[in-house]
């Protein structure tokens, strides 16, 4: 209980003059993987337990090992925006700060790894 | 924070069985929910049985009809009874509504009426609505202008005033804010279905001049971003309007002006 009016209380801190970046590269990223999501998983999964000579072979190939980088990539980034709203949906105070924060480390993490991976299988090592 | 259960002293116990009409051969069951904030009591449900034969058709009739005949302690509130106040909304039968202009018929089974769920009750089916009319009041709902009054009126083409409709009828009622999931969970920062649907009338209003000005306030993820097309305000609106459309059009035109 404050002695606040009810005015105060729904103006809250004023308009945080952002969200509309965030809405719309949600968007986009979804349009991409309307298209990325079937490039990446036709290529992957025909070469599915061919062992590892056939998928370096496959992954050899630029417009594969390219799909297959944009797609993870994208992928971990539109994760990232969609779990974002979700925390923010429903946990509030520090936890959310720390969930946003942590969220957000394991995304670029796992897009790095998965991006060294097709790197190193393309490129050969 | 989520909450999953009711608060401990929100929790609904049963109540009172009010006794059956005498004589009466057409008998509707009513389950409503009760609650005083002066006994110290957990809300309740209290049954109580209505002569239908003797009773108009919409819900509200009924409730009239507890009231005077049965129990007059139950407390509600109703001006207009035609839907055009808004001060009879409640949860009927699972669903956000007027009950003014619901009719009994299209109720199956035992009638059940609770107040407009999420919100604060401050007794029986009145929820404290401050907190939702201050966000009206928040987005400024009037007309907004730097060019000099004309000396007679803002002059508006038909076609412009046809803009207008699907949203000026809103009346306020609390049905779409008080079903909406996301209003439910951040009631203090989302603005809601029905304070959003009156921003955007005041946005596509051919005579204001504070486009931008609103479009600038609305401009935040909570304010306006915590809409997620769950459309309940919509399918709940008791005089048919379209909240989560006029919300989408809000979000069109913040991204036609930023690409």
């Amino acid at each position: 209980m404050s002695y606040i009016t009810n005015r105060k209380r729904a103006e809250g801190l004023g308009s945080a003059k952002a969200g509309t970046q965030h809405f719309w590269h949600q968007r986009v990223t979804a349009i991409a993987l309307l298209f990325l999501v079937p490039m990446f998983i036709f290529p992957f999964a025909y070469n599915l337990g061919d062992g590892y000579d056939a998928v370096r072979a496959a992954y050899a190939h630029p417009i594969n090992a390219i799909v297959a980088i944009a797609f993870l990539a994208t992928a971990w980034l539109h994760f990232f925006q969609g779990i974002q709203v979700v925390i923010e949906d429903y946990v509030h105070g520090r936890m959310e700060l720390v969930l946003i924060i942590a969220m957000r480390l394991l995304a670029a993490l796992f897009a790095l790894v998965g991006v060294f991976a097709i790197l190193k299988i393309a490129l050969g090592a | 924070m989520v909450q999953l259960r009711l608060p401990k002293n929100s929790r609904i116990r049963t109540g009172k069985t009010w006794p059956k009409p005498t004589g009466a051969t057409n008998v509707r069951k009513f389950l409503i929910y009760r609650y005083n904030p002066d006994d110290g009591q957990n809300p309740r449900v209290d049954t109580y049985f209505v002569d239908m034969d003797t009773c108009g058709p919409m819900v509200l009739d009924a409730l009239i009809k507890i009231k005077t005949e049965i129990d007059p302690t139950l407390t509600f509130r109703r001006s207009c009874r035609e839907g055009i106040c808004g001060s009879c909304s409640m949860n009927i039968d699972g669903q956000n509504h007027l009950a003014c202009i619901y009719g009994m018929d299209e109720i199956k089974g035992d009638v059940k009426i609770y107040p407009l769920p999420h919100m604060p009750v401050v007794k029986d089916l009145v929820p404290d609505l401050t907190h939702f009319y201050a966000q009206h009041a928040s987005i400024k709902p009037w007309l907004q202008t730097e060019t000099n009054a004309p000396a007679k009126e803002w002059r508006q083409s038909i076609a412009d005033r046809k803009k207008l409709d699907g949203l000026y009828e809103c009346v306020m009622c609390a049905c779409c804010s008080a079903s909406c999931p996301s209003y439910w969970w951040n009631p203090d920062r989302y603005l809601g279905p029905a304070a959003l649907l009156h921003a955007n009338r005041w946005i596509v209003d051919s005579r204001d001049e504070a486009t931008g000005e609103r479009l600038d306030d609305l401009e935040d993820p909570f304010k306006l971003y915590r809409c997620h097309t769950i459309m309940n305000c919509t399918q709940t609106c008791p005089k048919g309007l379209n909240p989560a459309r006029a919300i989408a059009e809000i979000k069109k035109m913040m991204v036609e002006r930023t690409i």
